[in-house]
């Protein structure tokens, strides 16, 4: 694990976005009491001001109705890493227990299931999610996540699955077995804490896939609803009002993307740090 | 290779049923109907509207005629409308394939030449840099994007029309927002698997041969080297589908996908059934084309199969 640190401290790319990151996620949790200590807060509408660009007063500059940006694109950042973390956690959670399961049950029980996974790659997951977000009328954050979490687990199983396949054959495995562990403790204590290293990557790498995919729904509108806003609401805000207020449109999507960028380049970073397999190259 | 193509036929009619039984159920389940308004109407004329599309009738005998509809090839009838959601389909998906078609082109050409020459060079500025902007590419999304080039090109230069669908120039802004999000994608995949190829036997017996490089890499070895791209065009036309969504939005394009988005808001069960049954139909069917595709570019995965 020290020696992975080590490693990810010379990826230099990735060093400065694991920082990078930091800074907005602690920006996103402390600024906005901060703002509202020193008199700002992303609610007060000041419909004089209207639309007003980025000044000494309002770095981020207002929007239609005079709200403070900075303030509204560091609550709107809450939300979308609360989002994210949280799906992430779920489709990590059926990620590996199915992947898990199908790699050691092997045979033609991982043959069904990894099938059901493929027949799911092929297919439109996010139209599913707008059918249900639109039917239910829902307004409610738990569907979103649940939803969310549904179907970002595919790629996660498939990776658990590989690394369980290739483990279970191993000779620690079969002594464990030899010793009388029951499967479930074989699977749980030893097999699965072999596979960290890539989950650690592919979560990494999934949070800003989830992301993006929060902010995609919240586009269409069916997303995280008002009054709460998260990037995605800002920056569909915005996009409508390019040409005449761009800066409506250009901190709330430079945040999104800034924190999108850097997630990636960490996960980039860490898979070059733990997965051996891509190590040799 | 007959048995195989016949086992996954059989295999992907089971999977549009199983989402038309999905899709049927979710929005029986689903509260409000197709006759929902704020305006007053008498409970008799409210009846008879639901009458006469069979809304009354008991769940079963609904979906069972519904499914022996879609055995024939009929995908329903929009009660908003009033017309034949296949008709429907035929009217709004050529532009919506169109602009996919295009992005997706331009996605996979341009993607697989940053990432052929990428791996050529591996490990020098030429394939941090192609990388680092693949990387930045597929986190910035199309309705950031979108927006951005509409500013750029054609409100301040006014290269090219802003929005909506008129004359062969306007489907360039669209088919380069939606292709843009998946050119990241595509060139890692290529760079990822080239190294691979590159180090391999053929390649070495091609150069050995006295081959000039430039033949080696872009005839033998990307070849070989292009089987994760073609696997990666099945998801890839998925989260098309999806981009769609946005794109059209953004464009303010009269296509599938923002007739698809109307309907579900509209409550138009036939419709939300016909294009989402459509869509699977669809997608299975070009997963089937690319299995079989993968056989005729790689020789060796047609002899495993056989």
């Amino acid at each position: 694990m020290r020696d992975a640190w080590l490693r990810l401290r010379g990826h230099r790319v990735a060093a400065f976005c694991v920082f990078a990151f930091a800074a907005i996620a602690i920006a996103c949790a402390i600024g906005p009491v901060v703002a509202g200590a020193l008199g700002l807060d992303g609610t007060t509408i000041d419909t004089r001001l209207g639309a007003s660009p980025p000044s000494w007063s309002h770095w981020f500059g207002t929007d239609t109705l005079g709200r403070d940006m900075l303030v509204r694109v560091l609550i709107g950042g809450r939300i979308a890493l609360v989002v994210a973390l949280v799906t992430t956690s779920i489709a990590l959670v059926i990620g590996v227990s199915y992947g898990a399961v199908a790699g050691f049950a092997g045979g033609a029980v991982d043959n069904v299931m990894m099938r059901f996974v493929d027949v799911l790659y092929g297919f439109p997951t996010i139209v599913f999610i707008i059918v249900v977000m639109a039917v239910t009328d829902s307004r409610s954050l738990l569907l979103l996540f649940a939803l969310i979490g549904g179907i970002s687990w595919l790629t996660m199983a498939r990776i658990v699955r590989g690394q369980v396949l290739g483990l279970r054959t191993r000779e620690f495995v079969e002594a464990a077995r030899a010793l009388g562990a029951p499967p479930s403790r074989v699977l749980f204590r030893h097999v699965l804490p072999n596979t960290s290293g890539p989950v650690i990557v592919y979560a990494t790498l999934a949070l800003p896939q989830v992301m993006l995919t929060e902010a995609f729904l919240s586009f269409l509108g069916l997303g995280v609803q008002a009054p709460l806003a998260s990037w995605g609401t800002l920056v569909t805000e915005g996009s409508s009002q390019i040409v005449v207020y761009p800066w409506l449109l250009v901190f709330p999507a430079l945040a999104m993307c800034v924190t999108v960028i850097a997630l990636n380049f960490i996960g980039d970073g860490l898979r070059d740090a733990l997965d051996p397999q891509t190590r040799i190259r | 290779m007959i048995r195989f193509v016949a086992g996954r036929l059989v295999a992907s009619v089971a999977i549009v049923f199983f989402v038309a039984t999905a899709s049927f159920l979710l929005l029986h389940a689903a509260p409000g109907g197709p006759f929902d308004t704020d305006q007053r109407r008498s409970a008799e004329v409210q009846r008879a509207m639901e009458q006469r599309y069979g809304l009354r009738d008991p769940l079963w005998q609904q979906y069972t005629r519904e499914m022996s509809a879609l055995a024939h090839g009929d995908l329903g009838w929009s009660t908003k409308h009033d017309e034949p959601v296949s008709t429907l389909i035929a009217e709004h998906a050529p532009v919506s394939a169109a602009i996919g078609l295009l992005g997706l082109l331009a996605a996979v050409a341009i993607g697989l030449a940053i990432g052929v020459v990428a791996a050529w060079r591996r490990n020098t500025w030429v394939d941090y840099a192609l990388m680092s902007v693949a990387l930045v590419g597929i986190s910035i999304p199309s309705f950031v994007i979108g927006p951005l080039l509409i500013a750029a090109l054609a409100i301040h230069l006014g290269w090219l029309p802003p929005a909506r669908i008129d004359g062969a120039a306007s489907y360039v802004l669209p088919a380069l927002t939606l292709g843009l999000v998946y050119l990241g994608t595509v060139a890692r995949l290529a760079r990822g698997s080239m190294l691979d190829v590159l180090g391999q036997d053929f390649v070495r017996t091609a150069r050995a041969k006295g081959l000039p490089e430039r033949r080696v890499v872009w005839k033998h070895a990307l070849r070989v080297g292009c089987v994760p791209v073609v696997t990666y065009l099945g998801p890839a036309t998925a989260a098309m589908i999806s981009g769609s969504f946005a794109v059209e939005k953004i464009f303010q394009i009269p296509g599938l996908g923002t007739y698809f988005v109307d309907s579900i808001t509209d409550r138009d069960y036939a419709v939300v059934t016909g294009v989402f049954v459509f869509y699977a139909a669809f997608l299975v069917l070009l997963n089937l084309v690319v299995d079989i595709a993968y056989g005729v570019i790689d020789p060796r995965i047609r002899r495993e199969a056989a």
